[in-house]
């Protein structure tokens, strides 16, 4: 089960957050802090997953963006690794060619694809079709 | 779809976000921050907000909040907003309501109704919306409210919907798995949806289901066995493949039930046998994906009934991972290995040097797999090397969690497997010393009985224990900083065992016991052992008939002690003083010589009260009711409990706002439910448990801080057997290491170096070091399969000539994207990353074809795509030619780690396909004005790729 989705930039600021479990909101801060940390200085060379707490971050750098997946021990990490690469994809196509400036300013839509692709900390859909054709028609009412 | 990429808030909000993107200092962003919350309390207040603004403002609360700011002040503004009639203005009313609140909060009761309501509409997207809302926001106490709209959604004719009720069942199954109890046969029933996007998400609840109870679904077994069939077959529409791969995310979750279904089953194990086997072959292993799927279909084979067949695929497929250059695929190849070697030990054997690389990385992750492997394939002959090892990564992490685990893990390993006393204590010397503080105490425990009690087989070897362990403490003990519970094992050990033979003086040994009171005064757990000690100490000297000198040290100490704060303290000083008053035959019995081990009788009956009992019940007393059968008291010690229990059984009423007794009741919960854990839920650390019921039989020493003695009864020996005559079983192991460990690393050396010269040629000249050769030979040198390596050797050259053809083709392409690259020269744009707009006709949308339907025409055309290597090269020329040309963009600073995990060429070439993937569905996308569109729009707001932050506009996709 995913623990919690962030989406950080190499300062370590928080572009997007979504956790599936409840945490306080000092919880919050820490766990941020502490996943960019691990994650901001490994070597590109090195696996994409760390060891975190109890758990494990499956994470990916997109240009200066880090997308961090928490998961259980027990999950795959290759096919996280490759489900925030699906997401990204689909943010790619959301926003035709999606750069961290389309993320910044439209923070909200990004929430709402995600509420299409993960839902209670699973993986809902897996169709880039099925979720750009649902997010078609909730633009349309823009 | 281009008017996604617009921003249509207001000038107002794009300066706030533009104002945080440029702050300096968190100082900075911090006084921006609290800014915009004075001006959203002064607005968000005002009379008549017209909607469009107020669902701004909202947005920006969700913008503060999420960069770690309180926007409380807001949340009741998003729950009005939920209520509103418009969709637009309702969605971004719920959105917000899931990020502010969490289940337990207070407000949530203001929305149950509201989400009833919607529940109920006619426009599903309303309904996905409360869907959405329900997953994050329902609690306990709320699922009855909800809980039959939800059902009934189920069979909602939007596949989007009835995809969003089972999400939405789960939830309450794993908050309340007794209120959905009866409603379970919906998940089966929904198995078989039309759409498969509905049949991926029940996955995911049978999965926890079948987790739970194995024996309650063996009926799916068939159903699985034949849906995994057809997503192999690719017989879903094309819209769930993933980088050529049929819906990997769905065979990876169907591959994980099968395992769970078919775990020590064979009947069930037998129909996924052909269907396994199967994807083995299929599986694209160029791609991340595909790679996913194969250590997926690993984890089977290894859980359900073996099948030699599969094994052997498994083997394949772990030795590619392995020997790849991708850290992500040697980490999931060791964590394969280490399921696999359970069931064959031998494959370790073809893989010890890749396993040492790993070891020896400097990625501390890879390195904690490997370690976690050779843990699980530790054996008493390479016991010594392994332990070693774990501890020289003990010593030098600061993790504490991890340095708990891994210290444990080397006691329970020394207990096991340990090859001599001597290396046994040193051994457990270095753990305490490193990790003292960290290890549980019933570790410390653990070993003061140990050495008490030696084997019980050989009296002489036990005293050899015993001296040496005496030898190596006095010796440790000048080391100046040794974590407190390693001082309680060693001043207990000098107090047992210090003069017992004879080489060291009373007064040595008490001298030291007393440098160590006075080196840690602040420690008063270990001042007590040392007092404890040299009262055994001087005990035993008067018992031996000999005279007793205190040393002026030592009377110091006690007369410290007698006036000490610390009861305890003063209570085993004036034991000592007694002690040593006494007669020689008054001590012997006191305290009798190496009776550590003797049972110390207690009556826990206390039968000898009885009489006294007796008396006082018949002048008047009331008996005694022990704690459990006093109802009265019950009350008061479980009231919280029952408290909480009450809240949840009555049911709530939703009509009016009976809000302040609810609240405080449902308060209960959240603070208890706060923790520092991330989840509430039982971590599944295998490994601590298993240590830890093996050390449930020294409970009975836990007092052992207080008592003067350890109570040793019903213990069970540990590490006996191993060490029945340790001289020559170690003698003997050794030299077979040495023959057959020599031999074997020159036999895989050569199938080694074969395979990888096909891999890759750099590695080629890499030349295997004598050490590594000894490190690998003592790790795995147990026993030789001279018959085997045949076979194996010739099982990896088939995959890497394939590898070969792979990598020639590639080769080729990379010519002709070159080529082609500089026939395309695209202008030098700012926002134009210089790919060429290929309009490929966007491919046929596949019509919703039914699970059961039959191959598609279509399916022909796809599988000359990915399997056929002429298509490959016929279309390789665009995607390199693609991929080529990125890094020649503009921000060419930091290109080279875009995408961090990809640098290898096998996924590279996956890469490749993805783009051409995209170019061939976004038909829409990707166009230069676009990108121009959205340059200009930017600029317009002020932000330029001049700002402190250029990663800003670079393509996130590269």
């Amino acid at each position: 089960m995913i623990r919690f989705i962030l989406l950080q930039n190499r300062q370590g600021k928080t572009r997007l957050a979504k956790y599936y479990v409840p945490l306080e909101d000092s919880e919050k801060h820490k766990v941020e802090y502490e996943v960019h940390r691990l994650v901001v200085n490994r070597d590109p060379k090195f696996t994409n997953f760390v060891e975190f707490r109890t758990h494990k971050v499956i994470y990916r750098r997109y240009a200066g963006l880090f997308f961090s997946l928490c998961v259980d021990i027990t999950d795959n990490e290759l096919a996280y690794l490759e489900s925030i690469h699906l997401f990204v994809e689909i943010l790619d196509h959301f926003f035709s060619n999606v750069c961290e400036l389309d993320l910044v300013f439209n923070f909200h839509k990004v929430y709402l694809i995600l509420d299409e692709f993960i839902l209670a900390g699973e993986l809902q859909e897996t169709s880039k079709k099925a979720i750009i054709e649902r997010m078609g028609e909730l633009e349309k009412l823009d | 779809m281009g008017s996604q990429g617009g921003f249509y808030q207001s000038k107002e909000f794009l300066d706030l976000v533009k104002s945080i993107g440029e702050a300096r200092s968190k100082a900075e962003e911090d006084r921006i921050v609290l800014g915009e919350i004075e001006t959203l309390k002064r607005r968000i207040s005002e009379p008549d907000i017209p909607k469009r603004k107020m669902k701004e403002y909202i947005i920006r609360l969700v913008y503060v909040e999420m960069l770690g700011h309180d926007a409380s002040f807001g949340y009741i503004h998003a729950v009005k907003m939920t209520h509103d009639n418009s969709l637009l203005v309702k969605r971004t009313g719920y959105l917000a309501v899931t990020l502010f609140l969490n289940e337990d909060h207070d407000l949530i009761i203001l929305i149950v109704n509201t989400i009833q309501k919607d529940l109920t509409s006619d426009n599903y997207l309303v309904v996905c919306a409360a869907l959405n809302a329900v997953c994050k926001l329902i609690n306990e106490e709320t699922i009855p409210a909800v809980l039959p709209l939800v059902v009934e959604l189920l069979a909602h004719p939007k596949e989007a919907v009835r995809k969003k009720a089972i999400m939405a069942l789960h939830r309450f199954y794993q908050k309340s798995p007794s209120s959905v109890s009866h409603l379970l046969s919906n998940f089966r029933k929904r198995l078989c949806d039309n759409d498969p996007g509905v049949m991926g998400a029940t996955l995911c609840p049978l999965f926890e289901l079948i987790t739970i109870d194995v024996n309650s679904y063996k009926d799916l077994v068939m159903s699985f066995v034949s849906i995994l069939k057809q997503v192999a077959e690719r017989r879903l529409p094309k819209a769930y493949d993933y980088h050529q791969m049929p819906a990997p995310f769905i065979q990876i979750k169907l591959l994980k039930i099968l395992a769970l279904l078919g775990s020590g089953d064979k009947q069930a194990s037998e129909n996924m046998y052909a269907v396994v086997g199967d994807i083995f072959k299929k599986c694209d292993s160029s791609s991340n994906i595909g790679n996913a799927v194969l250590y997926e279909c690993i984890c089977c084979v290894s859980t359900i009934y073996s099948n030699p067949k599969l094994l052997e695929f498994a083997a394949d497929a772990i030795s590619r991972f392995l020997k790849s250059d991708s850290h992500n695929l040697k980490y999931m190849g060791i964590d394969a290995l280490g399921r696999l070697i359970k069931i064959s030990p031998e494959i370790a054997e073809q893989h010890q040097l890749a396993v040492i690389d790993c070891l020896e990385d400097p990625d501390d992750t890879l390195k904690r797999k490997t370690l976690e492997l050779l843990y699980k394939m530790t054996k008493s002959t390479n016991v010594e090397v392994i332990v070693d090892r774990m501890i020289d990564y003990m010593i030098n992490i600061n993790d504490n969690h991890y340095k708990t685990e891994i210290a444990s893990r080397c006691v329970e390993l020394a207990e096991q497997f340990a090859p001599s006393n001597q290396w046994f204590i040193q051994t457990m010397n270095k753990v305490f010393m490193h990790a003292g503080d960290l290890v549980n105490t019933k570790v410390a425990h653990n070993l003061m009985r140990l050495i008490a009690e030696g084997f019980g087989e050989d009296d002489d070897t036990d005293s050899q224990l015993r001296s040496s362990a005496v030898e190596s403490y006095l010796h440790i003990l000048g080391e100046s900083k040794l974590p407190s519970v390693f001082l309680q094992v060693i001043c207990w050990v000098l107090g047992e065992y210090g003069t017992a033979d004879g080489k060291y003086s009373a007064s040595y040994i008490t001298g030291k016991l007393c440098d160590v009171a006075e080196a840690y005064s602040s420690d008063e757990t270990v001042k007590a052992y040392a007092v404890t000690a040299l009262t055994k100490i001087y005990a035993f000297e008067i018992a031996a008939g000999r005279k007793v000198d205190m040393l002026p040290e030592c009377q110091s100490l006690m007369e410290e002690f007698l006036a000490s704060h610390s009861t305890d303290l003063q209570q085993r000083a004036y034991e000592l003083q007694a002690v040593i008053g006494l007669d020689a035959h008054a001590v012997e019995s006191i305290m009798p010589s190496d009776a550590n081990c003797e049972d110390i009788e207690v009556d826990k009956n206390l039968s000898f009260l009885t009489g006294y009992i007796q008396d006082s019940i018949e002048n008047g007393a009331q008996p005694y009711i022990p704690e459990n059968e006093r109802s009265g008291m019950l009350k008061i010690s479980n009231f919280r409990n029952q408290d909480h229990h009450e809240t949840s059984a009555h049911s709530l009423r939703f009509e009016a706002y009976e809000l302040p007794k609810q609240t405080v009741q449902s308060r209960i919960p959240l603070t208890s439910l706060a923790s520092t854990e991330i989840v509430p839920v039982p971590e599944p650390i295998y490994v601590r448990e298993i240590y830890q019921t093996t050390t449930v039989p020294s409970a009975s020493s836990d007092a052992g801080s207080t008592e003067l003695k350890l109570r040793l009864d019903g213990v069970q020996k540990k590490w006996g057997r191993q060490t029945h005559s340790p001289a020559t079983s170690t003698s003997s192991s050794t030299s077979q290491k040495t023959d057959n460990g020599i031999t074997q690393v020159d036999g895989s050396n050569t199938s080694n170096s074969r395979t990888l010269e096909t891999y890759d040629s750099r590695k080629q000249q890499v030349e295997i070091t004598p050490e590594k050769q000894k490190l690998a030979a003592s790790l795995f040198g147990g026993s030789s399969k001279s018959e085997k390596k045949p076979a194996t050797g010739h099982k990896i050259s088939k995959p890497s000539s394939h590898i070969v053809e792979r990598s020639h083709v590639r080769k080729s392409s990379l010519e002709i994207a070159s080529e082609k690259k500089a026939s395309i020269q695209p202008p030098p744009d700012l926002l134009d990353f210089g790919e060429p707009t290929v309009n490929s006709a966007a491919p046929s949308v596949d019509p919703f074809k039914e699970l059961e339907g039959l191959l598609e025409p279509t399916t022909q055309v796809d599988s000359a795509e990915n399997h056929g290597s002429t298509a490959a090269a016929t279309k390789s020329p665009d995607i390199m030619g693609l991929y080529t040309e990125t890094p020649a963009g503009i921000y060419n600073k930091d290109d080279s780690d875009i995408l961090s995990g990809l640098s290898n060429p096998p996924v590279r070439n996956m890469l490749g396909g993805t783009r051409s993937m995209q170019v061939a569905q976004s038909s829409k996308g990707r166009n230069l004005k676009n990108s121009l569109e959205k340059d200009a729009l930017v600029r317009q707001m002020g932000v330029t790729p001049s700002s402190p932050n250029p990663n800003l506009f670079k393509d996130l996709l590269g």
